[in-house]
């Protein structure tokens, strides 16, 4: 019989602690396909930062590095400097990605470090549970923002990707998100230019992918995705924001 | 010769105080001693004032600080007044006469006077009063032998700069015989 | 043997950490250790090697954390400041074995401080790289020529027990130039490093390198195993250097920078007919016990000399378990002693014994 679905290789075989109906497991899933599919796991070397994605080291096949919150960038340029052969990738949270990890994100960005980055942004500190992250939308409640986000005195959302798009150094900056079959499918897609375009000597790639929080954003996991479409889609436009695989970057 | 010599170097930056600190220093090693070279280092990027402390020794160099020279190298009037009264007893005293327009007082250290930011300019060599003093130190207290001085000055100067070292050479010369 | 050269201390412990075999430096500049990463930035383009200016202290000891977990010999420096904010990644590569070297040529602090010659990241480097329990390897060199033969044993012993080093410098040893011999080694064999996270290849099993362990016994065990491996290290691995201890009524105790100032106040002493000696720990960790306990059955005191308030004073009277007066001497801020007030100080703390 013909076998038309299984766990990537990449995946190991181990029960995950993400909570249901998060989107965690579905990335998961997509990096390890792509890694299957370019053949480049006896070659990765991943990098899990500090959030709900810590203990994603057990979940990959591949070696895994563990970074301090928001370092996993800097990390990620230690590895690649050291063994350029290798296929490197950090895969971190908003809170790790665009709050403690700004300037690792920035300039490992602008340096054009050849990795890639998978950066989770549901709007929340998923591990800690429930605090307004940097990517929290204006009005948002969360544990830290009990009357919702107040812009006024906890500022304004970073979005991430458009920020990113002004640095010479990346190659691509993309958002994408996994609430249908359909952008899944477009989600992997991204993750896999990613990937190649390390592999092609490209440098810094980022897929940023919104994703959900139903345990801290209090909603069923139907709901999340709902509320993910009316309300985070808005704020975070999926896109290509910058994409210099095929015109001459600034050299 | 076994005597020890503690010196301090000193003027303002740009002066090449701690070139020549450096000359000296590579005169005693190429006499086979213990050595040790230590600048002031400061904020202050160009026009601050410049020191360093040069220990040459048979023995190993304890503190490479010198608190109280058996050498004053003075190129400008701050240093001078600053460190003229740590000279030891019985001490040398070299002055840029041209800059410093003042006198040792003290009748306890030999002092000589070198116009030699005059000498430099009027022998074509400008910048090279550091070099004149390093010569007449040389005279006045034999710290390392003239072989070693000579071989100091081209280990000194990279060879990018081949050209400086004639000038160099010349600047010993008119510091020995100044 | 080879020709002995003029270095600056900085310079002297880049070039000993390339000879080492390290080919991957990660810096920020910082007074007063900038001509390390200067002359780090010059020689690894040459060798095929990395020189990063990362964007922070914490980014650039988090890409050694990078490089070394991928296997290879990597370093940073920088000056106490700059230091604090290593902590973080020396943390986690201890919590995660992985070896590296961290420089630190020490200015005065706290805060920003001075950028004059200090000691008082003593206790910092030996107690505290960091949150957590954990040792780091440190070395204190007093000499460029010890700078350069300490960083090659920094870096063998690091991978040999699988734990960061540090060499403690400070501003004095940094600037000065002092004659420096390099041993014609060859191209320095390293070790094999099979943990090492620089792909599986469809080898072995994938390989993890991490610190965070959930479950308390598991973090309990691993960090018991780890003080068994300073225990093995504390038992093998001390160093000091002895000058007219064995006759000595009043040892000092002094590393570094404030060593050699010690050296010359012993010298004076004895030409008083004071009968001082030196003992110089060249391992601040492990600390040279063994070395203090023996003089101890002979010296009628001891006195700490330091560039700081006292900190390795406390060291010096557990190691000798408070069996002789144990005296302290220190300027700090970045203001180097004199041979002279210690010597003041010897005599003055001789008259008590």
């Amino acid at each position: 019989m013909a076998v038309v679905f299984e766990r990537p290789h990449a995946l190991a075989d181990v029960p995950m602690h993400y909570c249901p109906g998060c989107t965690h497991g579905i990335v998961h899933r997509l990096v390890a396909e792509v890694i299957d599919e370019l053949g480049v796991e006896g070659n990765a070397v991943g990098v899990a930062s500090v959030g709900c994605s810590v203990m994603s080291y057990d979940y990959f096949n591949c070696d895994m590095v563990q970074a301090p919150h928001g370092r996993a960038p800097a990390v990620a340029t230690g590895i690649k400097r050291a063994r350029p052969e290798n296929v490197v990738f950090t895969y971190q949270g908003d809170g790790d990605l665009a709050a403690i990890g700004t300037a690792e994100t920035i300039h490992s960005a602008t340096r054009g470090e050849n990795i890639t980055v998978i950066f989770i942004n549901n709007a929340i500190y998923g591990m800690t549970g429930g605090q307004m992250a940097p990517t929290t939308l204006p009005n948002m409640v969360t544990q830290t923002t009990p009357y919702g986000r107040d812009v006024n005195t906890a500022g304004y959302p970073i979005r991430v990707c458009e920020m990113l798009s002004t640095l010479d150094g990346v190659a691509l900056a993309q958002r994408v998100t996994v609430d249908s079959v359909k952008n899944v499918i477009a989600a992997k897609k991204a993750i896999k230019k990613a990937f190649q375009n390390q592999i092609e000597g490209k440098g810094f790639s980022i897929v940023e992918v919104v994703s959900t929080c139903p345990t801290n954003w209090g909603m069923s996991p139907y709901d999340a995705i709902k509320w993910l479409r009316d309300n985070m889609l808005p704020y975070y436009p999926l896109g290509v924001y910058k994409d210099e695989t095929k015109g001459d970057r600034l050299k | 010769m076994s005597k020890d010599f503690n010196m301090v170097l000193a003027g303002f930056g740009g002066q090449g105080i701690l070139f020549a600190g450096k000359v000296i220093a590579y005169g005693g090693l190429n006499d086979g001693k213990e050595i040790s070279w230590l600048p002031s280092y400061g904020p202050e990027m160009r026009g601050g004032t410049a020191n360093c402390s040069v220990c040459i020794s048979d023995k190993t160099i304890g503190s490479p600080l010198v608190v109280t020279p058996d050498v004053l190298v003075a190129l400008n009037l701050p240093s001078f007044e600053k460190f003229i009264d740590t000279v030891k007893p019985g001490g040398t005293v070299i002055v840029d006469s041209f800059l410093i327009n003042k006198k040792v007082e003290r009748d306890d250290v030999n002092a000589f006077y070198v116009p030699a930011t005059k000498l430099a300019e009027e022998n074509g060599i400008k910048g090279l009063a550091n070099i004149i003093l390093v010569g007449k130190l040389f005279k006045e207290t034999g710290f390392c032998s003239e072989e070693a001085l000579y071989k100091a000055v081209e280990k000194c100067i990279p060879a990018r700069k081949a050209n400086m070292l004639e000038f160099n050479k010349k600047a010993l010369e008119i510091g020995m015989n100044s | 043997m080879s020709e002995r050269f003029l270095m600056k201390g900085n310079e002297a412990l880049a070039e000993a950490a390339i000879r080492a075999g390290c080919k991957h430096f990660f810096g920020y500049p910082i007074t007063p250790q900038t001509e390390l990463a200067a002359y780090m930035s010059k020689r690894m383009p040459k060798i095929g090697g990395t020189y990063l200016q990362a964007e922070s202290e914490l980014a650039a000891a988090n890409m050694v954390l990078g490089a070394s977990a991928a296997g290879v010999r990597a370093m940073t420096s920088s000056s106490s400041p700059g230091i604090s904010l290593k902590t973080e990644a020396i943390s986690y590569m201890a919590g995660s074995d992985v070896p590296a070297l961290i420089i630190n040529v020490q200015r005065g602090g706290p805060g920003l401080g001075g950028i004059q010659p200090s000691q008082a990241d003593y206790w910092q480097a030996t107690k505290a790289t960091g949150h957590g329990d954990f040792q780091i390897l440190v070395f204190a060199p007093a000499t460029v020529q010890e700078m350069v033969d300490l960083v090659s044993d920094a870096f063998d012993m690091a991978d040999k027990y699988r734990m960061p080093a540090m060499i403690l410098a400070d501003g004095m040893l940094g600037q000065m130039m002092e004659p420096v011999e390099f041993k014609e080694e060859g191209e320095k064999v390293l070790p094999e490093k099979p943990w090492a996270a620089c792909g599986h290849h469809n080898q072995r099993k994938h390989n993890v390198v991490n610190s965070l362990y959930l479950t308390p016994q598991a973090l309990e065990s691993l960090v018991k195993e780890r003080f068994e491996r300073y225990e093995k290290i504390k038992a093998t691995e001390q160093r000091a250097s002895e000058y007219l201890v064995d006759d000595a009524d009043i040892v000092l105790v002094a590393f570094g920078a404030s060593a050699r100032v010690a050296h010359s106040a012993v010298d004076m002493a004895r030409e008083q007919g004071i009968k001082a000696g030196l003992i110089r720990p060249i391992t601040l960790w492990p600390f040279p016990t063994d070395c203090l306990k023996k003089a101890a059955q002979t010296a009628k005191g001891f006195l700490s000399v330091e560039m700081n308030m006292g900190q390795m004073v406390d060291d010096v009277k557990l190691a000798i378990n408070c069996s002789k007066p144990v005296d302290f001497f220190g300027r700090t801020g970045g203001v180097i002693p004199t041979p002279q007030e210690i010597l003041d100080r010897i005599i003055k703390f001789g008259g008590e014994l």
